[in-house]
């Protein structure tokens, strides 16, 4: 996702000649092509994000178009007053990118997962919160927040994940994309989870159990139609997300059930728990440590469907 | 002076209106506000977001009376408005919000101005403008690490246009800002970071204006201006003592210091 991500920069900095790049020394020959074309809008900030973030909203707030980008927990937590007070307070169109999110550098120990992320910019009025699932949804990410031009947080991935989407599908920030039609089970995906989901699903078909999938690509500002019309129509609606369980993405379409009333028994949630992880080797043997495996999945969805009333996540 | 000195009654009058604190931090950086609002920035109060305007953040947000004087002053704001601090649905609340005209920054949590103040510079030489920017800062922000940071990025990337100036008034919230934190020696800090550091008197309108007329000048190097300032200036009775940084004047207080100042 990271290479497309530098390279659709790469390509929209002729489209905006307001776009400007500003990278927290991070990326070493990642962006060498923008810097050859536009080497007056890049900026490697060094190590101090709370300054690139100020800096990103004094540019803004300068009719410019500003990206931070650096390894997730550093661009969002870190900063996270910055992020609050300097961007979303005055509205103003940063778009902050965060790399390795999730459990994607799962080896490099719990300095450098994000497992909070989502939970704690959602919360940020103003803010827009996408996480793209692939590299294809990583460029239409980008493209779509420099279309809306507010306050967005893109949760990238990190390098060499496979296109899932086979061609471009029709992105708009706000609106989940159905990659599999089904009739029995929505899946919900955020993220890069959406592999793993479909997965889940060629599992699920072979039990006789038919889904439906999407890309749950925006957390804030949920689809409000889409979401409505799966808890209508499905058995049950699952969201999958290489998060914690606590406010993440399944917490907000569970925010969004009571208020807008729906069955929320219909609801479960599937993510990581309320702990720092330790020992997780790489992201695989991560996600098998969370159960976040298409198989773990598939069996969680088919326990849950044959113990309908039993409670659950 | 005379302008500083209004300023300084519209801020104790606040204060005692609104029940609102910082009154001795607003009265410290007075001189500085006023100046700078007189005779330095270029701005335009029939057009706030001009493109060529020169930017001033009160990073000091804490200090908000002195910029809404100075807004006030300059046709941004009215009088009737400065009546309206700190109650309900009024803008002009006890710190400045970037929903007020004229007010460039969303500051009250410190350390937020010079990082957001370098983004407002850098973008003059992206966008091939000669607006200049200030931040003023406090002494007891210089506690906080984006302070330095900035500090950092400002000299790495020669924001020749940048220029902070510190109101150095030597009491923080609870205690001596050279005593709680190691702040001295502040200007040689500031110029081993690679700043243009000018040490003045805070007080003095001609060293102000002296110090911020340079700015842009100087093609490289971003400028610092330690004003050496006494908290609470301008009123006898809350010069220097720190009760005053959250203290608020009775009816009283309020005549007896718009006597010593000179106003009506």
């Amino acid at each position: 996702m990271r290479n497309m991500f530098a390279k659709t920069v790469t390509e929209l900095s002729d489209v905006y000649p307001e776009l400007v790049m500003l990278v927290g020394d991070i990326g070493n020959r990642l962006f060498d092509r923008f810097k050859e074309k536009h080497p007056g809008r890049f900026f490697n900030c060094g190590v101090a994000e709370a300054n690139m973030t100020g800096v990103a909203a004094g540019l803004a707030a300068s009719g410019l178009r500003p990206i931070t980008y650096t390894i997730t927990p550093f661009n969002t937590v870190r900063c996270l007053e910055q992020i609050r007070l300097d961007i979303c307070y005055p509205n103003l169109p940063v778009i902050v990118v965060g790399t390795g999110s999730g459990l994607s550098y799962a080896g490099l120990g719990a300095t450098h997962h994000s497992m909070e992320d989502i939970a704690i910019l959602r919360t940020l009025p103003n803010m827009h919160v996408v996480c793209p699932a692939d590299p294809t949804e990583a460029r239409l990410a980008v493209t779509d927040a420099l279309r809306l031009g507010r306050p967005t947080y893109i949760r990238l991935g990190k390098k060499g994940e496979p296109n899932v989407h086979a061609s471009d599908p029709v992105f708009r920030i706000g609106r989940g994309i159905t990659v599999r039609d089904g009739s029995t089970v929505a899946i919900l995906s955020v993220g890069n989870m959406l592999e793993p989901a479909l997965h889940a699903a060629d599992s699920l078909r072979h039990q006789g159990v038919s889904s439906r999938v999407v890309s749950l690509h925006t957390v804030k500002p949920l689809d409000d139609d889409l979401l409505a019309a799966l808890f209508t129509e499905y058995e049950l609606v699952v969201v999958l997300e290489e998060h914690g369980l606590m406010g993440g993405a399944g917490s907000a379409v569970l925010e969004w059930g009571n208020v807008n009333r729906v069955d929320l028994r219909k609801l479960m949630r599937i993510g990581g728990p309320d702990q720092f992880l330790s020992g997780c080797g790489d992201q695989e043997e991560a996600r098998a440590m969370l159960g976040l495996t298409a198989q773990n999945v598939s069996r969680q969805i088919l326990e849950r469907l044959n113990g309908r009333h039993a409670s659950g996540a | 002076m005379q302008l500083a000195a209004r300023f300084r009654a519209n801020a104790i009058e606040m204060s005692h209106a609104a029940g609102a604190a910082h009154l001795a931090s607003s009265l410290s950086c007075m001189d500085m506000v006023a100046v700078l609002y007189h005779g330095v920035l270029q701005v335009d109060p029939g057009n706030p977001k001009w493109e060529s305007r020169d930017r001033f953040i009160l990073s000091k947000g804490h200090a908000a009376t002195a910029l809404y004087s100075a807004l006030a002053y300059r046709g941004f704001l009215t009088e009737d408005d400065l009546k309206t601090y700190g109650k309900a649905g009024s803008l002009l609340e006890e710190h400045p919000s970037p929903k007020l005209p004229g007010v460039e920054a969303a500051t009250g949590s410190l350390g937020h101005g010079l990082p957001f103040g370098c983004g407002i510079a850098l973008a003059a030489r992206i966008n091939g403008l000669r607006y200049r920017t200030f931040v003023l800062m406090s002494d007891g922000e210089c506690n906080e690490g984006s302070v330095w940071e900035a500090s950092l990025f400002a000299a790495a990337n020669q924001l020749g246009n940048l220029c902070a100036f510190v109101d150095f008034n030597k009491w923080q919230a609870t205690g001596r800002s050279t005593e709680v934190m190691a702040l001295n020696p502040l200007a040689e800090k500031f110029r081993s970071f690679g700043w243009n550091v000018s040490e003045i008197d805070g007080h003095d309108h001609q060293q102000i204006f002296r110090a911020a007329d340079a700015v842009g000048k100087e093609e490289t190097r971003p400028t610092m201006v330690i004003a050496h300032t006494v908290k609470g200036k301008g009123v006898s009775f809350m010069e220097d003592d720190n009760n005053w940084h959250y203290r608020i004047p009775t009816r009283e207080e309020v005549l007896l210091a718009k006597i010593e100042l000179g106003v009506p």
